[in-house]
């Protein structure tokens, strides 16, 4: 209803022909298409690297801020000050100094490709978020599960790994599948630094066709992405939900 | 070496613990023989759980030495995680692992520490279980279980490795009434075949199964001796603390 009330509404603004030629434009979305699929392509390479180097970076992290002991103290802080510094700072930001700045540096002979500096920002700054997720999940298991592990003969790292993780890991799939779903669109801003990825791809149909119908195009193919992971997070968020509700512990 | 020692499993010498400026044990001896029930007693607060703690190493002691069939284990130099595997702990609130199935819970360290094969390492789980009954529920997870089951299983999760002393830390404290009774028998059993230091509110049962009673009190060891000693205790701080309990 309200939905709807909305639309009448705009399509009777003066305006609407107008931005539905330039917008909405049937044959420039056909001709954008390949173009802008292309560059999605390159933002499924981008996601699909940066989310497995972020669920090992940021397991590193929170593993790190859980240490205990003074000896530990100097690595405690670096990683805390790494997760401060990076949930704070704009990824655009990150993007501009990692992309442009690092480059400058000129460590390698051969020329880094754009996406690539690109990922490495992605891969830096959503560590310090999904770091911080998993930091809580382990905190949240009980520390005498960690205790009756280690009283078993296990290592910490073994307690860790066979007794912590897989009861943090429910707590926080949750969060992490948010996180997913936030990084999805983000990879879209890779295009700033220069790769052709959807949103550049469409920027270049658009000066082409002098129509923003490809930006459309792009829109939509990440909507498409990002709602499976959407409805898989509502299930799973619905289902942890009722099993809690029903009593039983996992 | 001494003879005593030779044939003592478990040696403690001198050891103190604080926690800031609460010294909470201040200088515990005593020695455990092979096939002793020793079970600790006294007020909350007077350091068996941590004394407890102490000797499998998750608690570091202050001073003194804890020596298990001879090897020095408070050396610092020693491998914590081998040391712990000597020992079998379980706990007030049975820490069962809720992710694992039961059969899983008792054979994890098994699998992972003692390299066991899934298969040798369930066929022993499973022959553990089901003497104490519960092979029928090897398969599912603790939360389906009583707290008695649950309290069993944390048993015999601790017996699958096999250890040289059993140590028991308030096991039934956080059972219902009804549910104290069958993990009692079960330790009633294994008293026969297995070290034991354990640490007890239940008085009675103490004087069934225990070889030798420590009365711990502000941090030392007030009164030692057999089952007598909760009929005819010398020190005037353990017929207090006796005449309390009785009511």
């Amino acid at each position: 209803m309200f939905a709807a009330a909305i639309w009448l509404l705009v399509i009777n603004t003066p305006g609407w022909d107008a931005v539905r030629r330039s917008f909405l434009s049937p044959d420039t979305f056909v001709a954008a298409l390949p173009r802008v699929w292309d560059g999605f392509l390159l933002n499924l390479r981008v996601l699909v690297v940066a989310a497995i180097a972020v669920a090992i970076v940021g397991t590193l992290v929170a593993v790190v801020r859980t240490l205990r002991g003074p000896v530990f103290f100097p690595l405690r802080a670096l990683a805390a000050g790494y997760t401060d510094l990076f949930r704070g700072l704009p990824l655009i930001i990150v993007l501009y100094v990692v992309g442009f700045g690092l480059p400058g540096l000129r460590i390698t002979e051969v020329r880094v490709p754009a996406e690539v500096w690109g990922t490495i920002a992605l891969v830096l700054t959503y560590s310090a978020y999904v770091g911080e997720v998993i930091r809580g999940g382990i905190e949240a298991v009980h520390p005498s599960q960690m205790l009756a592990a280690r009283s078993l003969g296990l290592s910490r790292g073994q307690a860790l790994r066979r007794v912590v993780m897989p009861q943090a890991v429910r707590k926080m799939t949750p969060a992490l599948m948010n996180d997913l779903v936030s990084m999805q669109k983000d990879v879209g801003l890779i295009s700033v630094l220069g790769a052709v990825d959807a949103v550049r791809a469409a920027q270049i149909e658009t000066a082409r066709a002098f129509d923003f119908t490809p930006y459309v195009v792009a829109g939509l193919l990440f909507v498409l992405l990002a709602i499976p992971t959407i409805r898989l997070t509502d299930w799973y968020a619905a289902r942890l939900r009722r099993r809690e509700q029903s009593g039983a512990a996992l | 070496m001494n003879d005593a020692r030779a044939t003592a499993v478990l040696t403690v010498e001198g050891v103190r613990k604080a926690f800031g400026d609460t010294v909470v044990l201040d200088g515990i001896d005593f020695e455990v023989a092979p096939g002793e029930v020793v079970a600790l007693i006294g007020p909350s607060g007077s350091g068996k759980s941590t004394l407890l703690r102490c000797l499998n190493l998750l608690e570091q002691v202050d001073d003194g030495r804890v020596l298990l069939a001879g090897d020095d284990i408070t050396d610092p130099r020693v491998d914590v995680d081998a040391v712990r595997a000597r020992f079998g702990v379980v706990f007030q609130q049975y820490n069962l692992f809720p992710h694992l199935s039961v059969l899983d819970n008792v054979t994890l360290a098994l699998r992972t520490v003692h390299r066991v094969s899934r298969v040798e390492a369930e066929r022993r789980g499973l022959e553990l279980l089901g003497r104490i009954g519960l092979a029928d529920h090897a398969r599912r997870h603790p939360d389906g279980l009583s707290g008695g089951q649950q309290q069993r299983a944390a048993i015999v999760r601790a017996l699958a490795i096999e250890p040289q002393v059993l140590l028991l830390d308030e096991i039934t404290s956080a059972l219902d009434p009804e549910l104290v009774g069958e993990v009692l028998d079960l330790v009633r059993e294994l008293a026969h075949t297995t070290t034991i230091v354990m640490a007890t509110h239940e008085l009675a049962f103490a004087r069934d199964v225990a070889t030798t009673l420590l009365f711990l009190d502000g941090g030392v060891i007030v009164e030692r001796g057999g089952p007598e000693m909760l009929d005819a205790p010398r020190e005037e701080r353990t017929r207090a603390f006796l005449s309390r309990f009785r009511g």
